[in-house]
């Protein structure tokens, strides 16, 4: 068994009678857990809230954008919402949701009493609502808050920038500071915690681009931190890595964001892929197809995302020789992604499949990721490229491959766990709902792009030419309508939590894991005593 | 894997949320200290707010780490716990390894392409056509525009000052490994004797780096400002000098802690995580004497 001490109780408290003890009452349980289970509902809770957050933002854009000419916002507001509206989705809505999945999944999925280092988890945690406290602070700044865009490129974010850049750069610092722990605890959690017997081959999927993404965080993470760094010291301390007239480079700033960008996008889809190969086998009853294949492709996909970086900047003048290598080298990921896509279709192909929420969740993520994936190759395509760049196309690209992407296999995880989170079922009528009005209202609001963006729609401009105008306002209908039904889930969610038919320990009946092993809901401490894996 | 059974999971902590909080004031506190210095206002509660912060983060380190040696010296840890802080202290250091490679990739990147192209070389040296009369050489002892950056007058010889720092350095990690193996053959004495020796070589390292900037800055006209050069230059030195910092604070607690009993010669993961972490920064300053002195 494992020895849970509470401080307050060290005198009569020994891991004899106390392991079994509940969770402490009030808010101070939120504020001081250690608990896996309580930091992972802090993570999605927290997650979504900037969901929320991020899509009022986005129903701004899309309100300005639904006739041409300037409406209800000004450009310099635009441009504000543009940039905290991709800055909280990537680091406030997409990230927090997997670290909060990870934390609630892969000590039930591994058998440990809990995460590795249970302290260091909820600084992880309590960092991301100071960090997005501050970014979201300056808004209210004088000067307004950043307008950059999310990608912040110098000099626009050094020499132009507002004086709350500043304010930015201390907040993603503090966003790094938690995924980099984050990532430490799910990595030393997955290599040093596993019960006996589970080895690293019969661990689930969801596991395995865990590590992965661990891998890519602590990696990647320390870039991103170094990059706004040299851009707070072009600020404030005279240095010229971004100015040309010292003898630095603003191209450099790309070079450098993107080497953390690229590997980024990776973080926020490989968790989703876990997700969905443990979803797809449960409905289709039937095991993966590949499940070896599926673990080397996350892995060829993840070495991969170190090399392409520079596909971002095809249209900024790298050498000819620069522009070949990153555009085949991108090319080659289309390989292992092919791999898991074929995998899932084929693990489907024959099976006895039904399509609950977290099933349909999972089919429109492979079909409409696969989507976004072709966007992708075109746009990896340098002489293309030149055509698509800054142009809607790239905003329909990755919203296709981040919207049924990353959020749709959050959605599926979130159906598919509720009932072990709450111990009850959710309601399977407003599931497939929720369901549905997204994977129209996604639709509707992206597809338009791909025409506007090939027809030449420049993005983050508040105003566009007569022309787009009817495309523009089907994408808006669309997006209010994904947004507007987002708070359904709310709904869905809570009307859960409150009650619902009691769940079963394991509620699907093609799932597989040890997950499924302890009672639905989980209780406050699993696995206290590591099961035995065959 | 047998050692399961004594995984420890400590209750509810108040250091992570003081520790937010800290981070979170000193990091607002720095940011209005730094925005005030560059606007030129004169009064700025930035240094306060930073040192209430600073606060804040003193009592948390302390405390938390407090709290981790009382759990181990109470037996509460097992082999597998100490797995745990490994692995973790492992991917710690290889997310820093990644922070400086970050700034050598710059380093690497202006000195191969961007700067070349700016003096007119290769197929992107185009760029030459904005400063036309600039001409690159490494070390860069011109800017494209001097006015905004002035170039400095000379650069650091390696074979001076750097070279010294190089063999303290090395001797530090040496003398660190006689006094971890004096750990492991429960020699005290020695132990005290080779740790105290690592942390004044650190210290003697920190002072001659000092003595270097100010010689920089006030000598070669070498500062933040003085171009891409300085920049790089100063970016990371400073850096690995802040770990150096870093790392021999932890050498001195871990001196105090042996002076006070603690450690034995089967578990003294504390020692381990600071040495590993000293020789880290080791390696670093090896790659900064090649890559920004020597080459």
């Amino acid at each position: 068994m494992s020895a849970v001490i509470d401080p307050g109780h060290v005198g009569h408290g020994h891991a004899g009678h106390d392991h079994h003890h509940g969770p402490a009452k009030g808010l101070m349980r939120w504020v001081l857990t250690t608990n896996h289970k309580d930091i992972g509902t802090m993570y999605l809770w927290f997650s979504f809230a900037m969901f929320l957050l991020g899509g009022s933002m986005a129903m701004v854009i899309r309100a300005e954008l639904f006739q041409p000419g300037l409406q209800i916002v000004q450009p310099e507001f635009f441009n504000q919402m543009t940039t905290m509206h991709g800055l909280i989705m990537v680091f406030g809505a997409v990230m927090p949701a997997f670290v909060g999945l990870a934390n609630w999944m892969i000590p039930l999925m591994i058998g440990a009493p809990d995460m590795a280092l249970p302290r260091m988890n909820n600084f992880s945690f309590w960092l991301l609502p100071a960090a997005f406290g501050l970014l979201v602070s300056t808004l209210f700044m004088e000067g307004g808050g950043p307008n950059f865009g999310w990608t912040f490129y110098a000099p626009l974010s050094t020499t132009y920038g507002p004086e709350s850049t500043t304010f930015f750069i201390f907040a993603v610092h503090l966003m790094g500071i938690s995924s980099i722990m984050g990532a430490i605890n799910v990595v030393a959690t997955i290599l040093n915690l596993r019960a006996p017997g589970m080895t690293l081959m019969k661990m689930p999927l969801f596991v395995w681009t865990w590590l992965i993404t661990g891998f890519l965080l602590i990696a990647v993470m320390p870039v991103l931190a170094g990059c706004v760094t040299m851009m707070l010291m072009d600020i404030h301390f005279g240095t010229s890595f971004f100015s040309a007239a010292g003898g630095g480079d603003p191209v450099l700033f790309q070079h450098v964001f993107w080497f953390f960008g690229h590997p980024e996008v990776y973080i926020m889809i490989l968790p989703a892929f876990g997700a969905v190969s443990a979803i797809i086998p449960a409905f289709a009853r039937k095991p993966l197809f590949g499940y070896t294949s599926m673990v080397y492709a996350t892995a060829a996909i993840a070495f991969l995302s170190f090399v392409v970086w520079a596909h971002h900047m095809f249209t900024v003048g790298i050498p000819l020789t620069g522009q070949l290598f990153f555009m085949y080298a991108t090319m080659l990921i289309a390989v292992p992604t092919g791999v898991k896509v074929f995998n899932w279709a084929s693990t489907m192909w024959r099976g006895s499949m039904t399509f609950e929420t977290p099933m349909l969740f999972s089919v429109a993520f492979v079909i409409l990721f696969t989507i976004g994936g072709f966007s992708g190759l075109m746009l990896a395509i340098a002489p293309a490229d030149f055509q698509y760049h800054d142009t809607y196309f790239v905003v329909a690209h990755f919203h296709y491959v981040l919207v049924p992407g990353a959020i749709f296999g959050i959605f599926a995880s979130a159906y598919y766990w509720l009932p072990k989170w709450t111990g009850h079922m959710y309601d399977e009528t407003l599931g497939k709902l929720h369901f549905w009005m997204s994977f129209v209202g996604m639709n509707l609001a992206f597809f338009p792009m791909h025409f506007v963006g090939l027809a030449g729609m420049p993005r983050r401009i508040p105003d566009y030419n007569m022309m787009f105008a009817n495309f523009n306002m089907v994408s808006s209908i669309g997006a209010f309508m994904f947004g507007a039904t987002q708070l359904l889930f709310l709904f869905i969610v809570i009307k859960c939590i409150r009650g619902g038919k009691p769940a079963p320990a394991k509620p699907w009946d093609g799932a597989e894991g040890l997950e499924w092993s302890v009672p639905s809901p989980a209780p406050y401490h699993t696995f206290s005593t590591p099961p035995e894996v065959k | 894997m047998s050692t399961h059974e004594q995984y420890y999971v400590p209750a509810q902590s108040k250091w992570p949320i003081i520790a937010t909080l800290g981070l979170l004031i000193s990091f607002y506190g720095l940011g209005t200290w730094f925005n005030d210095l560059s606007a030129e206002r004169d009064a700025s509660n930035g240094p306060l707010i930073f040192f209430i912060g600073s606060l804040f983060l003193a009592y948390m380190l302390f405390g938390w780490f407090g709290n981790v040696i009382k759990e181990s010296s109470d037996g509460l840890y097992s082999p597998q716990m100490d797995r745990s802080f490994r692995w973790g202290m492992s991917w710690f250091i290889f997310s820093e390894v990644m922070f400086f490679a970050a700034f050598f990739g710059v380093l690497f990147y202006v000195r191969t392409w961007a700067g070349p192209w700016l003096g007119g070389e290769g197929d992107k040296g185009l760029a030459n056509m904005l400063w036309p009369g600039f001409e690159y050489s490494w070390p860069m002892l011109n800017t494209p525009d001097p006015k905004l950056y002035p170039a400095p007058s000379g650069t650091i010889s390696a074979w001076g000052l750097p070279l010294i720092n190089t063999l303290l350095l090395v001797a530090s990690s040496i003398t660190l490994t006689f006094a971890h193996h004096a750990l492991r053959k429960n020699h005290r004495t020695a132990l005290t004797r080779w740790l105290a020796l690592t942390v004044i070589l650190g210290i003697a390292f920190l002072i001659l780096q000092v003595e270097e900037y100010i010689y920089a800055y006030n000598e070669l006209g070498l500062t933040l400002g003085s171009g891409i050069y300085g920049a790089t230059f100063f970016m990371l030195t400073g850096f690995h000098g802040a770990h150096v910092t870093l790392g021999t604070v932890m050498l001195v607690i871990m001196l105090v802690r042996v002076m006070r009993g603690h450690f034995t010669p089967e578990q003294h993961f504390g020692f381990e995580a600071a040495a590993w972490y000293w020789h880290f920064v080791d390696v670093v300053w090896i790659g900064l004497f090649v890559f920004v002195y020597v080459i």
